[in-house]
């Protein structure tokens, strides 16, 4: 294909425009990033053994790994410093995702049900 | 077709070619392309297991219970400390992330030596994950050292919080809560019969059994009773140890062990995956085939995918393990 055009064009996709940091400063902003995503794992942990089971605690889990998961993917895969249409075409897709969540979780929890099945002897069966 | 209006395109318009679309190369935009299709089926396997979960006619397992080996101070200190291993997997693995980055770092900057050793260290880090991973697995498989009991049909177990004889049983057979080996003492007996259907519990090292989910975990069977509960007519209980696809000692739906063999194996082999292409890109830079060609973008491209690798990790920890 165009392999060759590669070298001329150096790869650097993000060069251009964009004021993103090189050299020692990228390094402490990656070390960063490193101590940020470990003291929430820490909280995470904490959380998991001090709070009772319940809706807070999960929402406090998913937001926490939501925030991990923007780090990841805005900092370490760089999306964040790539154009924005990129950033759009990789995120935007997503969505499908979020609709999967609530169908299977609205629509989807009947499968144990006895209501739906008659009796629960019936429904232990199914699995 | 289109010759009318071959004037009317600009001279410099994308469709002539030779433009990078997003400003990014061909293979990074096919690896993140690649990542959003894998992000997809990761997704699925999770909300199944959500489904599944949330919708399971028997109690599922609680994670807390189930991993709880570490080296060394399970095997020689008796010590099971709850998620501490999966812990250290968390870390390890967003570990090697960074020493991706850093690498990626480096050889935006031609620095070809720092690239290999940030390298090596990320490939060091991907082997120890898949290693855990199969200690995980081996404990999984193997189970507990007496295996558990499936409390099929449990439907009139006495609670006594009382009295710390539980000889003397009344009914069927005597559920008691105990922290340790002490029975709680209340003042006045009140005697409750609850159904223990759905629910598991592991036979401890006196015979006793000790009930792990549900809203009776933590509470003893003592070992008289586990007798009194197998004989009774109305009950039905199974001994289970270890798990397999179809049957696991952590939960009486074989879902759980299905979905943490499915879930973790494909997570791990594409760590494992991972693993084998850094190595071959590491090889490649050793070679010095990144520095004749100008640039480093082939360590970026695989850092895509050990930072995807990584990223699915942090969603399998928070669904699997925590909630």
């Amino acid at each position: 294909m165009s392999t060759q055009e590669h070298g001329a064009h150096g790869g650097h996709g993000h060069d251009d425009g964009h004021a993103h940091l090189t050299g020692p400063a990228q390094r402490r902003r990656i070390w960063m990033v490193f101590w940020i995503m470990f003291a929430i794992t820490a909280v995470e942990f904490v959380i998991a053994f001090v709070m009772l089971r319940g809706m807070t605690r999960n929402v406090l889990f998913i937001g926490m790994t939501l925030v991990k998961a923007f780090y990841i993917v805005a900092e370490f895969m760089h999306l964040k410093h790539e154009t924005r249409n990129l950033i759009l075409t990789i995120l935007v897709p997503l969505v499908f995702v979020i609709w999967l969540i609530i169908a299977l979780l609205v629509e989807g929890t009947w499968y144990g049900d006895p209501w739906f099945f008659g009796s629960v002897a019936a429904a232990s069966e199914e699995l | 077709m289109a010759h009318g209006t071959s004037t009317a395109t600009k001279p410099n318009s994308a469709w002539r070619g030779g433009v990078e679309p997003y400003k990014a190369s061909y293979g990074k935009l096919m690896m993140w392309f690649f990542l959003v299709s894998d992000a997809f089926t990761f997704s699925t396997l999770l909300v199944v297991y959500g489904t599944l979960r949330f919708s399971s006619p028997t109690e599922w397992a609680n994670p807390e219970n189930v991993f709880t080996h570490v080296p060394i101070l399970t095997e020689f200190f008796n010590m099971h400390p709850p998620l501490a291993f999966v812990g250290l997997m968390t870390f390890i693995l967003i570990g090697s992330s960074v020493t991706m980055v850093l690498g990626v770092e480096a050889g935006h900057r031609m620095d070809k030596k720092t690239v290999e050793k940030y390298f090596i260290l990320t490939i060091i880090g991907g082997i120890m994950f898949v290693s855990c991973q199969a200690y995980e697995w081996y404990n999984f498989i193997v189970g507990t050292p007496h295996g558990s009991i499936h409390l099929v049909e449990a439907p009139n177990v006495q609670i006594e919080r009382h009295s710390a004889d539980t000889a003397n049983a009344k009914g069927p057979v005597i559920l008691v809560e105990s922290h340790g080996h002490t029975v709680k003492m209340v003042v006045d007996s009140v005697q409750d019969s609850v159904n223990l259907k759905g629910l598991v519990g592991t036979y401890q090292e006196d015979h006793s059994v000790r009930i792990m989910n549900g809203k009776h975990e933590g509470w003893y069977i003592t070992k008289e009773n586990v007798t009194a509960l197998k004989t009774h007519p109305e009950n039905v209980v199974k001994d289970v140890k270890g798990a397999t696809l179809t049957i696991n000692e952590y939960s009486q739906n074989p879902s759980f062990a299905n979905l943490f063999f499915f879930i973790t194996g494909f997570h791990g082999s594409h760590v494992a995956s991972g693993v084998l292409l850094n190595y071959i890109i590491f090889m490649q830079v050793k070679r010095g085939v990144m520095h004749r060609r100008g640039h480093y973008e082939m360590v970026e491209k695989v850092g895509l995918y050990w930072h995807f690798v990584d990223l699915v990790w942090v969603f399998v920890f928070t669904f699997f393990y925590l909630i």
